[in-house]
């Protein structure tokens, strides 16, 4: 089977290339974590509380020790005495953030549905499963809560006693004069706004193997995570373990959308176990419903928005109050994602002078919410365009007018927000034009009213968006509490017959960086696609990295990769101008061979300049042997990229369901690698934005029963309930980086909740109606258009 | 108690002993090794556990092990055939209809099985008949395309095929 086919002529950057990562996945030969079988494998099968709340009175584990094939039973005590460390948070957003211990296994309390009380590791599955049975354990139930604003009110039970207001943290950031703003508007609009909880639903759950040699001290984990060395340093740091005798592989990982971005109770439990049991590979690979129980949940806001705005959409001001659900414990960046990622994007594409938000992170008795895709921009972005909706309506102004008037402008840029933020570069009205010009805005608007004449409801919904990508620069993750770097490496080896295997920090997880970056590298190098391997995910193979998440891995690993390219032909110069006897000043690299400027008749291939500098015989004598270059790139500002989508809609009068007529998306993340992956990520994104505007809803019972407990009750949309997109981009490159790129992993979930809610709403302007929270199931939809608006 | 059963996988004969309680995708992975055939739920909701059984696209992990006795089951590592992959494959894979790959050989066994059934089916039937198989990454778009890709492909061969058996005319 081929690789991917390249043009010859051209430079493989930016051409649409089918993905080399492919072959392996369309026959069935790719290896997850539940692929990997080791010999004498054990299993761990994990006891989990069915209660929302109770106190643990007993666990008696004795019947289980003795059931066939059981290997060992731990609990709490266990890890307690040998001395594991709690599970981590590492983003501590105000200094006195309260943050409680989270024992890998609970000790006295549970405090959700799916906490973890008990492992057993049989040498079956089965055996495992059935033992677990035998575990028993007494539980005192207690009142459990699980809504955000009910945990902060007078009597809610206690999450954790020593917290008494079940508040973790309280966030502020303010810019401007935000009180003299909405003095002297003309109107000031609010609207209370949920931002429903969500389940990520990677396709493949999460999974860990890990195996301990006794006699060289090496504990390996296999991992289903998208960040291996983040994984490593903090199971050293909880488990006492040397860092250079832990090995973490993240293999190919079905898919994670930031929830396999944490280190998990289960991967300590399992390192554990496995410390207990040496050379036994031990192995846990959880059922969905486990899944849904014990791996983080998204977004979950109730936001308060007040616009101050003047008579001609002009929006002044913005004020924010949002309470932001944590779960029961902070899970490791959840604290982040509703302030730093929340709050400093609430400009969005306008200039607002005056912008202040107030957040306040709360514990209830629920899985951990940490980042999943878009991860607190969705949240802005929902909360900026549902508004400039509202505010268009309320003032009798066409939505498109609001906007507009609102736009940053292109000459605006370097562009510093309210929220002090820089973005980078844009041309947000270029794009939004585009966008109205493809979908043909007024002639939808005058369809719309021919319909609405025959008693058909179309709408019409736009979402302008601007969204944070490359997590970086590392001083002001660092400055707003993040306990890791933003920075990304790569090291470039050029072998001596000139083949080149990358070692990118990144850490995919079906995005298709093996294509892209092995794209940049051909590109800059100048060899065919075929001589590149890119190589990630392996503690042992990749030095220390970060990892993929936030849309940061073309905009910091694809440059870290690129600056290192640079340092592979500057070497290739050196060697070149001496085996040429040519000043290096003279010498260029062009297309895979360097040459005497004006002279590439005598050039020196890659392959000959990388065997010279392996031999080092015939050599400069102040550089050193080898080929190959490390980058640890560290970017000077994020990168911020922006589009418009916008989305129509006929909501059907009888039933109240939402069809989606079309789906427009014009995107600019500045210079595209490969448009077939641009456009990939921008499909996914928008289906996940469209099930959170119109079917997804992660839902707890009072007693904190999840109730969404399975894929059969979480309605992830099928191919027959999303549409077909239509994809177009601007292209404004990045002043930040020499290849101009931004990210695109999140724009579409970013983008499309609004972009469909808005759609509804307007095609409801008949009926009245201001607002409907998502998910905008059809009984909600038509109770809305059956009461008036009074719903 | 075990009990003895022997289903084709593949074309080849397997004998063994099973529980009665086991899986057909667990027998498949567990026992013949044939670890492309993914479990991503447990509900029978995501498809992808999805192979063939006598032609028809089932859900293997609602098949017990024993239920597949007697019967021909065909997964995603027999869909190639010397080195050449099968038209949906190489659609998938031009069409970039997968990302992390996970569901990919489910939706490639479910798309193999609506394709037996309706050999040129329209986007709508396409959407219904891959109903079953959940995917998280593509937003099915390229999916789409890729079955209708495939449909031509495997149209246009077994074109090919009529005109080879009557002999290209003179």
């Amino acid at each position: 089977m081929a690789v991917e086919t390249e043009t010859k002529s051209q430079t493989p950057f930016g051409q649409a290339l089918r993905r080399r990562e492919d072959p392996k996945f369309i026959t069935g030969t790719g290896s997850y974590v539940d692929d990997i079988v080791l010999p004498g494998t054990a299993f761990v099968a994990i006891l989990r509380s069915p209660h929302g709340h109770a106190r643990i009175m007993s666990i008696d584990t004795e019947q289980a020790r003795k059931a066939p094939g059981v290997l060992g039973v731990y609990t709490g005590k266990d890890l307690q005495e040998a001395g594991v460390a709690a599970v981590p948070c590492g983003w501590i957003v105000v200094p006195d953030m309260k943050l409680p211990n989270h024992p890998p296994l609970a000790i006295d309390k549970v405090r959700f549905q799916g906490d973890a009380v008990a492992a057993v590791v049989a040498d079956s599955r089965e055996g495992a499963e059935d033992a677990l049975e035998l575990v028993e354990v007494t539980y005192e139930p207690l009142p459990a809560v699980v809504d955000l604003e009910k945990t902060i009110s007078e009597g809610a039970p206690r999450v954790h006693e020593e917290i008494e207001d079940n508040i973790s943290f309280r966030w502020t950031m303010s810019g401007g004069d935000v009180d003299r703003a909405f003095r002297e508007a003309d109107r000031v609009i609010e609207q209370r706004l949920i931002n429903q909880r969500l389940i990520p639903n990677a396709i493949e759950c999460r999974g860990i193997i890990a195996q301990y040699q006794e006699a060289t001290g090496d504990l390996t984990i296999w991992s289903s995570t998208q960040i291996p060395h983040l994984v490593r340093l903090l199971l050293t740091l909880t488990l006492n373990h040397p860092e250079n005798h832990l090995r973490v592989i993240s293999p190919d990982v079905g898919g994670a959308f930031g929830s396999k971005l944490y280190l998990y109770a289960e991967e300590m439990v399992v390192a554990f176990l496995a410390k207990r049991l040496p050379g036994t590979p031990i192995k846990w690979v959880p059922g969905r419903t486990e899944d849904y129980q014990s791996t983080t949940h998204g977004r979950d806001h109730v936001d308060h928005a007040a616009f101050s705005v003047m008579n001609d959409g002009t929006i002044t001001g913005v004020r924010v109050d949002t309470v932001a659900n944590m779960g029961a414990y902070l899970s490791l960046f959840a604290p982040g994602i509703p302030t730093i990622l929340f709050g400093l994007m609430l400009s969005g594409a306008y200039k607002i002078p005056n912008i202040r938000c107030e957040v306040t992170g709360v514990f209830t008795n629920t899985v951990m919410v940490d980042a999943y895709r878009g991860a607190g921009r969705p949240e802005a972005t929902y909360l900026l365009e549902r508004m400039v909706d509202i505010v268009a309506s309320e003032l009798g102004l066409d939505p498109t007018e609001v906007r507009r008037r609102n736009f940053i402008g292109p000459e605006d840029f370097p562009f510093t927000t309210a929220t002090s933020v820089i973005y980078d570069s844009g041309n947000y009205p270029a794009a939004f034009d585009k966008a109205l010009q493809a979908i043909d805005y007024q002639g939808f608007r005058r369809e719309q009213e021919q319909a609405r004449a025959h008693g058909r409801y179309l709408g019409i919904g736009i979402s302008s968006y601007v969204e944070i990508c490359g997590m970086a620069p590392s001083q002001v993750l660092g400055a707003t509490g993040a306990g890791a770097g933003g920075w990304e490496s790569a090291d470039v080896r050029v072998h001596p017959t000139g083949t080149v295997t990358v070692y990118s920090g990144s850490c995919w997880h079906g995005q298709g960086h093996d294509t892209g970056f092995a794209q940049i590298v051909a590109g800059e190098l100048g060899i065919p696609m075929q001589n590149v391997e890119v190589v990630h995910g392996d503690t042992e193979k990749v030095q220390f990295g970060i990892g993929t998440f936030g849309s940061r891995s073309a905009a910091v690993g694809g440059i870290a990769i690129y600056k290192s390219v640079e340092k592979i032909k500057d070497k290739a110069r050196k060697i070149a101008a001496h085996l040429l006897e040519a000043n290096e000043d003279d010498v260029v690299y062009e297309n895979g061979q360097a040459f005497v400027r004006g002279a590439p008749d005598q050039a020196k291939s890659l392959a000959e300049l990388s065997l010279a500098a392996y031999l080092a015989h015939n050599y400069p004598a102040d550089l050193e042997p080898g080929l190959e270059a490390q980058t640890f790139y560290d970017p000077s500002n994020f990168t911020w990229p922006f589009g418009t989508h916008i989305c129509t809609v006929e909501v059907d009068r009888d039933t109240g369901k939402v069809f989606i007529l079309r789906y427009l998306a014009v995107d600019d993340c500045g210079r595209v690698i490969n448009p077939l992956l641009r456009d990939g990520q921008v499909h996914g994104g928008i289906a996940q934005g469209i099930a959170q505007a119109l079917y997804e809803h992660g839902v707890y019972d009072d007693q904190g029963q999840l109730k969404t407990g399975s894929m059969a009750d979480y309605a992830i949309p099928t191919a027959n309930e999303l549409p077909m997109y239509d994809t177009d981009e601007t292209v404004t490159e990045s002043p930040v980086n020499p290849l101009g790129v931004k990210g695109i992993g999140e724009a579409g979930t970013i983008a499309s909740p609004p972009a469909v809610v808005n759609a509804v709403i307007d095609a409801l302007r008949p009926f009245g109606v201001r607002h409907i929270d998502m998910p905008l199931m059809p009984e909600k939809v038509w109770q809305h258009m059956n009461q008036g608006g009074k719903a | 108690m075990k009990v003895p059963i022997s289903i084709k996988v593949n074309g080849k004969e397997h004998q063994g002993e099973v529980e009665p309680r086991m899986l057909l995708v667990h027998y498949l992975r567990d026992f013949l090794g044939l670890t492309g055939t993914h479990i991503g739920c447990d509900t029978t909701s995501c498809g992808a556990c999805t192979v063939l059984m006598d032609g028809d696209a089932v859900k293997s992990c609602t098949v017990f092990a024993v239920q597949a006795d007697g019967h021909d089951v065909s997964t995603i590592e027999s869909l190639a055939q010397d080195g050449k992959l099968h038209p949906v494959q190489e659609a998938f894979w031009n069409e970039h209809g997968l990302q992390c790959g996970f569901c990919t050989p489910g939706m490639i066994m479910a798309s193999v099985g609506l394709l037996q059934q309706n050999p040129n089916p329209s986007v709508d039937e396409i959407r219904v008949g891959l109903e079953g198989n959940l995917c998280r990454c593509t937003g099915y778009h390229n999916i789409i395309k890729a079955v209708q890709s495939a449909a031509r492909e495997m149209s246009g061969a077994k074109a090919e095929e009529r005109i080879a058996v009557a002999g290209p005319a003179e």
